[in-house]
């Protein structure tokens, strides 16, 4: 039995089922599973025991890049307590002032806020050894922190990564237009609010 | 103008194709086998993802002294053991102790030291 439909009709419906598989790859893809993430034995005893990550990042403020989670959001929002010390001892400290970078080039000046940076780091993460502490003392730039120096020891490795050009570069310049937010590429499944 | 169509589609479906990310290990995952495979045992990975929701990173890259650097931290099990890097915590107090042996040591064999599951960048040439 041949039921005649025209090649737009056919078309559309296929485009509507592709987008439908796509979501549905996207959103079982969002974290791979310890088992499927090509560095854990699928063999070991281990794989059982283990947290998955979406068990645990579904859970927390939903971003677009790295582990798809914004954790300073998530710390900021109480979703997560993570400990600031484990020796009694240590002398905890979050230093509140932001500093503003990259003042004479053409990208928008970068915003550096030392309380979001404070609340996860120490001081000597970063002082002196990675960046002196007077202003203007540091010679930055994108083609070292693309090597993994200065601001790319964590971005672009551990915290969000360097895609996202305009968290930092956030202060637009006069006359310059307002710096896009980083558009997500997809919208990660988790952020979608369920019906 | 079928033909046409055909290719508007397959055009969308490529791009679709492309968004989707290749099944990769987590962001900011290390994997350290400097020794433990020498030693017979599966490398170990290390989940930055999963301890940050537990511990701030000044926890272990202030008070532990790790260097905020994929080998540049040597150390063995008998550090651990003494209660140095990992054994800080790993010492069945504030997290599971050294006798899990298989929980840590969880990995591929054959994998090298680096951190892995980096994001759209491909990872800075020194990591």
């Amino acid at each position: 039995m041949l039921v005649s439909i025209s090649p737009a009709r056919l078309a559309r419906r296929v485009f509507l089922a592709a987008c439908a598989l796509a979501s549905l790859l996207a959103s079982a893809q969002s974290w791979e599973t310890l088992i499927k993430d090509g560095i854990h034995d699928p063999r070991g005893p281990a794989i059982k025991q283990l947290q998955e990550p979406g068990d645990a990042l579904s859970k927390l403020t939903p971003d677009n890049a790295g582990n798809m989670v914004r954790w300073v959001q998530s710390l900021e929002k109480n979703q997560i307590n993570p400990r600031a010390n484990i020796r009694p001892d240590t002398k905890i400290q979050v230093y509140d002032a932001d500093v503003l970078l990259n003042l004479k080039g053409g990208m928008p000046i970068v915003r550096f806020p030392h309380r979001q940076h404070t609340q996860w780091l120490d001081c000597t993460n970063c002082h002196d050894e990675l960046f002196k502490k007077e202003p203007g003392a540091n010679k930055l730039s994108m083609l070292s922190i693309l090597n993994g120096e200065q601001c790319g020891v964590c971005h672009g490795a551990v915290s969000f990564p360097l895609t996202e050009c305009f968290r930092c570069h956030s202060v637009s310049r006069p006359g310059q237009q307002k710096p896009m937010p980083t558009l997500p590429i997809a919208i990660p499944p988790h952020a979608v609010p369920p019906k | 103008m079928r033909a046409r169509k055909l290719g508007v589609l397959l055009a969308l479906l490529a791009i679709m194709a492309g968004e989707i990310p290749p099944a990769a290990a987590e962001y900011a995952d290390v994997v350290l086998n400097r020794r433990a495979e020498k030693e017979g045992m599966r490398p170990v990975v290390f989940p930055h993802w999963f301890h940050r929701i537990r511990f701030r990173c000044k926890v272990c890259h202030a008070e532990l002294g790790f260097k905020m650097r994929v080998g540049a931290n040597d150390f063995n099990m008998a550090d651990i053991v003494e209660g140095r890097f990992c054994g800080a915590c790993h010492n069945g107090d504030i997290a599971w102790a050294v006798d899990k042996c298989d929980v840590c040591h969880s990995g591929k064999r054959g994998l090298p030291t680096g951190i892995v599951g980096g994001h759209e960048t491909g990872g800075p040439g020194r990591w």
